[in-house]
């Protein structure tokens, strides 16, 4: 089992939620994160005064699935997110060591 | 039923046929009720004002604050109101006769029986009296989210119980300034300057909101709360207008009257529209983007600028003479953040500034007026608000205090002052 957090523009969710889950995918968690990478922040300016805006508002999904789905996931991912502009986001892959459902107690790939 | 009516129609008839002398009596009556019906509904108009100032102000402060901003402006309604009555009223109108004040005297209503002259006393209290509130309101804005609701209040009962009947008695109320020749026909100065200064001395007495200034002399935007109602209350201001302007032309009993009512109407509409789109347009070019509070500031501005002299001007300098007043605010908001004074809506920018620029342009298209005499008017008003609010403000600084401590401002006036949100559903950012 893999996780995959990935990091998109918020305008991006849904075409991302919709390839996924035509791969199959059951379930993912989204959380609105704020954060900058190689796209740094910007300044904006209001009544006047000009200030840094650091932390850009972004969207982080979280989701596990069996490894053989690992690599179509993630190129459903990038070609759903990509707008071929800086700060599409980045995806990040980790090995799971368990999964458990609380409803049923059914463990690993079957409580995906 | 319908015969009697009839009858009496008739009976109507005769006696206005055959008596030409009451026809006169009843065009006074007309003209008195007529008079009294625009100081009526300029009064509410501009009653409606303190909700415009109510919007305008929750809208530019940040979530944390709303709860206290609506707090401050129904209370200082509510105080302008009874010390308007208690004390105000007659300061301001009675037995002034070309000098500096009236009597310390409550204002006493008159039997309607003999309530005669040219319009109801009753009705002119009301109308003077929404001015006065209007005046405590521009200082409310100013001084928000960092200044204790009581002293803030106090300063009310003194600013409309005390600074501002005085000087308007100088001019309104016939003292030395309407003997010298001074004009400002619906308070450019002796409103919107005199809140404007109040709430100058008061900001730098106070201070800046925590964490508005850096070091370095950078400014910390705090961007406000809720733009749809920064412009509601921007509108509603607009709204209010036609009966601050309109209805301080003190009579409709006529066709001349009715005629430089409309006349203000569309004065203060087209001065309020130049001041929006001069604001637009140097908010653009100065900053790459049209800033909406900046608009919102410019209608305001224009409004304030025409404020002065709203009849005299054509349409075109009406338009120019509002332009200004938004052309002002734009430069002049973040002058005054270099200098760290710290007004959270603008009001010193749109209230003080564009009102002297109002009062000084009047020569401009009232052939009645000069600059020397406007002049004189604009600084000794200010330095008599200035100085009074400064003492006040110090004294209460020194023994009840008037700031929030910083603490306290970080976490939130409204819960420290208040312990209430004023959007408990709310998640902060």
């Amino acid at each position: 089992m893999k996780l995959i957090t990935a990091i998109i523009k918020p305008f991006k969710l849904d075409d991302v939620r919709k390839a996924l889950v035509d791969l199959g995918i059951e379930g993912m968690t989204v959380t609105e994160v704020k954060g900058f990478g190689r796209q740094k922040g910007h300044t904006e300016v209001y009544r006047g005064a000009e200030y840094e805006v650091n932390f850009i508002p972004k969207i982080q999904i979280d989701l596990v699935l069996k490894d053989d789905l690992l690599d179509s996931a993630t190129s459903a991912i990038v070609e759903a997110a990509k707008t071929d502009k800086v700060g599409d986001g980045k995806i990040f892959v980790f090995d799971v060591q368990g999964a458990i459902r609380i409803r049923t107690g059914e463990k690993d790939a079957e409580a995906l | 039923m319908l015969k009697k009516l009839l009858l009496s129609a008739i009976g109507l008839g005769v006696i206005t046929l055959t008596m030409t002398e009451p026809a006169n009596a009843a065009g006074e009556d007309t003209a008195y009720v007529f008079n009294t019906l625009l100081f009526l509904i300029g009064g509410f108009l501009v009653m409606w004002m303190a909700a415009g100032f109510a919007m305008l102000e929750a809208g530019m402060v940040r979530s944390k604050s709303v709860a206290m901003q609506c707090t401050k402006n129904i209370a200082l309604y509510s105080i302008a109101g009874i010390a308007f009555w208690v004390l105000g009223y007659n300061l301001m109108y009675d037995g002034v006769d070309g000098g500096f004040f009236g009597s310390f005297t409550a204002f006493s209503v008159p039997d309607p029986s003999v309530d005669t002259g040219d319009y109801s006393a009753a009705s002119d209290w009301f109308f003077q009296m929404v001015f006065c509130a209007t005046a405590a309101s521009i200082v409310s804005g100013t001084l928000a989210e960092r200044i204790k609701l009581i002293p803030f209040l106090i300063f009310v009962v003194i600013l409309c119980g005390i600074i501002y009947p005085i000087q308007g008695a100088w001019q309104w109320g016939g003292g030395f300034l309407s003997e010298l020749g001074f004009s400002d026909f619906a308070g450019s100065t002796i409103v919107h300057s005199t809140g404007g200064w109040a709430a100058l001395m008061g900001a730098l007495i106070l201070g800046s909101r925590a964490g508005r200034y850096n070091e370095d002399g950078t400014v910390n935007p705090m961007p406000g709360s809720s733009m749809p109602l920064a412009t509601l209350g921007t509108f509603i201001l607009w709204l209010g207008w036609f009966g601050f302007n309109g209805g301080s032309q003190l009579a409709l009993g006529s066709l001349e009257d009715a005629s430089s009512v409309s006349k203000i109407f569309m004065n203060t509409n087209l001065a309020a529209a130049g001041g929006v789109v001069a604001a637009i347009i140097l908010s653009q070019v100065l900053y790459k983007k049209v800033d909406l509070t900046m608009a919102l500031n410019g209608a305001l501005a224009g409004l304030v600028s025409i404020t002065a002299e709203p009849l005299m001007p054509s349409p075109l300098l009406s338009i120019i003479i509002g332009g200004i007043g938004g052309i002002i605010v734009v430069l002049a908001v973040p002058m005054l953040d270099k200098l760290k004074i710290d007004d959270v809506v603008g009001a010193i920018p749109v209230h003080l500034l564009a009102g002297i620029w109002g009062t000084l342009v009047v020569p401009l298209s009232n052939d009645g007026t000069s600059v020397v005499t406007q002049f004189i008017g604009v600084i000794s008003i200010g330095v008599f608000v200035s100085v009074v609010s400064a003492i006040v403000w110090f004294v209460m600084k020194s023994t009840i205090g008037i700031r929030i401590s910083d603490e306290a401002q970080l976490s939130g006036v409204d819960k420290a002052e208040l312990g209430m949100d004023a959007y408990p559903d709310f998640t902060k950012s």
